[in-house]
């Protein structure tokens, strides 16, 4: 179990901007040895929520302490201790790669070889084009040079918004692979992405969307938590099989997922095996005599679809169960 | 949606060669593809390869250093102001106008693309009718959620029906329910006959395509189906592909290219 003592804690935060609440009543805690992600896409509130942590915004109700520091009253502990990646680019573009970490560095009265053990993870990355531009990288690359910002001030926990959003799938994967290197060194860590497939990636997610936590798990007892027989479903004509596969009597949803489709059955006490055989032979009739369907676990994206989902939202016509 | 040789009308695009050099930096290295009528043509790549450079080109917005490519059936280096009304464009970052509202939006477009009054109204009505936005009509664009405001950047992309649309990770950030929802109009749009360039760093949307192309380096290193690609490279997603293309030698990111010009 997380030690909550010196991680993050979050009571009924609330923030509003113009009357909408972008946070509206969020409460976690996270512990100092913890991986966390928040999981949701743009709007949801998790840039909201990283500035109140990181003291840069105060709420308008509720409370959340850092490394057991009030945000709002210890913020100047609070920035000294944490290592901040905001979601948007805030680098010197015409600085290079290596002026930006020294200018970090100096800003907090240190140097890049007095802390290079904490950034070489990251920073070795980005050390081969330290003379380039920082405006002249990649988007990889950009958010490599950003983190090694982040961390060159040795901090006791990063909090970092978005850092793989509009990075490719490879860089998005070293990314994390050095935040798993940083949090098996000890270094607490909170981050926000819209990808769902990164969940996997983190010790524990919550999953937010229109300013609310929508639940808070591993990410596998989240997808242990789908209460609906789930499928994936195959054939050649993928759009025509998605059209007719939401006109089974049964559907409860029916969504692309890469190569498959998910099929969730409207019947939470069905055997899976059955629902297999009774969809194959129902997609026969209909003309399709190439289906593979098998049943699976749900991922995080199933869940996240189906706690957001409404009836109109989820993908079924009118009149059909779920609705 | 994957037209046959056969096929009598000109490829949506016709590249062949295309490169695009900026000081001594080759970001786009003689590529050549063609994407045909109707297809949904998938453009991926790592951040610096070269997409966005290729796109500009591909868009008139550009001048090939070398090559060519013909794009609804014009130059793209000697009539780009052709191409560019006969294409459509979207991507996050460059989408509608906050501050007007749904209705001003498209007239505001269709006026762009010289439709006449009568075509304006007719097509939006239709437009919100099919979105089932009818009730948002005059709310303003920057109001609305960022699904939304996606999926009818889209639909005022294709106001003035042009052959293909080039769609610039539409779709990031979105929720996964839009994000999907997203999907389904680019198959309807593809349908009807308009062809899709599409990039996204969703590589279950790569899956989604008709043919996909990855970029390394400035050059297109695969392109076919999705399944087809899997089978050649032995791998059971795209994104094993694409992960075992961008970083061949499994050194890591010491293989980036600088991106001068190319903005992801």
């Amino acid at each position: 179990m997380p030690e909550y003592d010196a991680g993050v804690r979050a009571e009924n935060l609330v923030k509003r901007f113009d009357g909408e609440a972008a946070l509206d009543g969020i409460s976690f805690e996270i512990g100092a040895d913890e991986l966390f992600g928040f999981i949701g896409p743009d709007g949801a509130g998790k840039t909201t929520l990283f500035r109140i942590l990181v003291s840069l915004l105060v709420p308008d109700e509720g409370r959340a302490d850092v490394l057991g520091y009030d945000v709002v009253s210890q913020y100047r502990e609070i920035r000294r201790r944490v290592g901040y990646m905001p979601g948007r680019f805030s680098l010197y573009g015409d600085l290079s790669v290596e002026e930006n970490v020294r200018f970090f560095a100096s800003v907090f009265g240190t140097t890049i070889d007095e802390q290079y053990d904490i950034i070489a993870p990251v920073y070795s990355q980005v050390e081969p084009f330290k003379h380039r531009r920082a405006a002249d990288l990649s988007g990889g690359m950009k958010q490599k040079l950003a983190l090694s910002c982040a961390l060159v001030h040795r901090p006791d926990i990063l909090i970092l918004d978005e850092p793989t959003t509009g990075v490719d799938a490879v860089s998005r994967g070293e990314f994390w692979d050095v935040l798993q290197e940083l949090k098996t060194g000890g270094l607490p860590i909170l981050v926000s992405t819209p990808y769902m497939d990164e969940a996997s990636r983190c010790d524990r997610i919550a999953l937010i969307q229109n300013g609310t936590i929508l639940t808070t798990n591993t990410p596998s007892a989240i997808g242990e938590g789908y209460t609906k027989p789930l499928l994936a479903v195959r054939a050649d004509d993928r759009f025509r099989l998605l059209q007719t596969l939401r006109t089974f009597p049964h559907a409860f949803a029916v969504f692309p997922f890469g190569e498959d489709l998910h099929y969730t059955d409207a019947r939470p006490h069905m055997n899976p095996g059955d629902i297999v055989r009774e969809v194959t032979n129902w997609l026969a009739d209909a003309g399709f005599d190439d289906v593979q369907a098998r049943p699976i676990a749900a991922d995080v994206e199933d869940v996240f679809m189906a706690m957001m989902g409404d009836g109109e939202h989820y993908g079924v016509p009118d009149g059909q169960p779920g609705a | 949606m994957c037209p046959t040789v056969s096929q009598v009308p000109e490829p949506s695009i016709i590249a062949e060669d295309l490169t695009r050099r900026f000081d001594d930096f080759t970001a786009v290295d003689r590529i050549s593809f063609t994407v045909q009528r109707g297809e949904v043509f998938g453009f991926l790549g790592a951040n610096g390869a070269g997409k966005t450079t290729a796109i500009r080109m591909l868009t008139g917005l550009l001048t090939p250093t070398q090559g060519s490519a013909r794009v609804a059936s014009y130059d793209v280096a000697s009539q780009p102001e052709a191409v560019k009304r006969r294409i459509g464009y979207m991507s996050q970052r460059f989408a509608l106008y906050d501050d007007l509202t749904v209705r001003e939006n498209a007239r505001l477009y269709g006026g762009i693309y010289g439709l006449s009054n009568r075509q304006i109204r007719e097509r939006t009505q239709r437009l919100l009718e099919r979105l089932g936005f009818q009730h948002a009509a005059d709310a303003r664009v920057g109001s609305l959620p960022l699904g939304w405001k996606q999926k009818l950047s889209f639909s005022v992309a294709l106001l003035h029906k042009p052959e293909i649309v080039f769609l610039d990770e539409p779709t990031s950030g979105v929720d996964p329910i839009t994000r999907r929802q997203f999907w389904e109009m680019i198959y309807e749009a593809a349908e009807d006959g308009t062809t899709i360039l599409v990039t996204t760093h969703y590589m279950d949307e790569a899956e989604y395509c008709d043919r996909i192309s990855i970029m390394v380096a400035g050059r297109i290193e695969a392109l076919s189906t999705p399944s087809e690609l899997k089978r050649s490279y032995g791998a059971s997603t795209v994104e094993e592909v694409f992960v075992r293309l961008a970083r061949p030698d499994g050194m890591g990111p010491t293989n980036s290219r600088p991106s001068n010009g190319d903005a992801t």
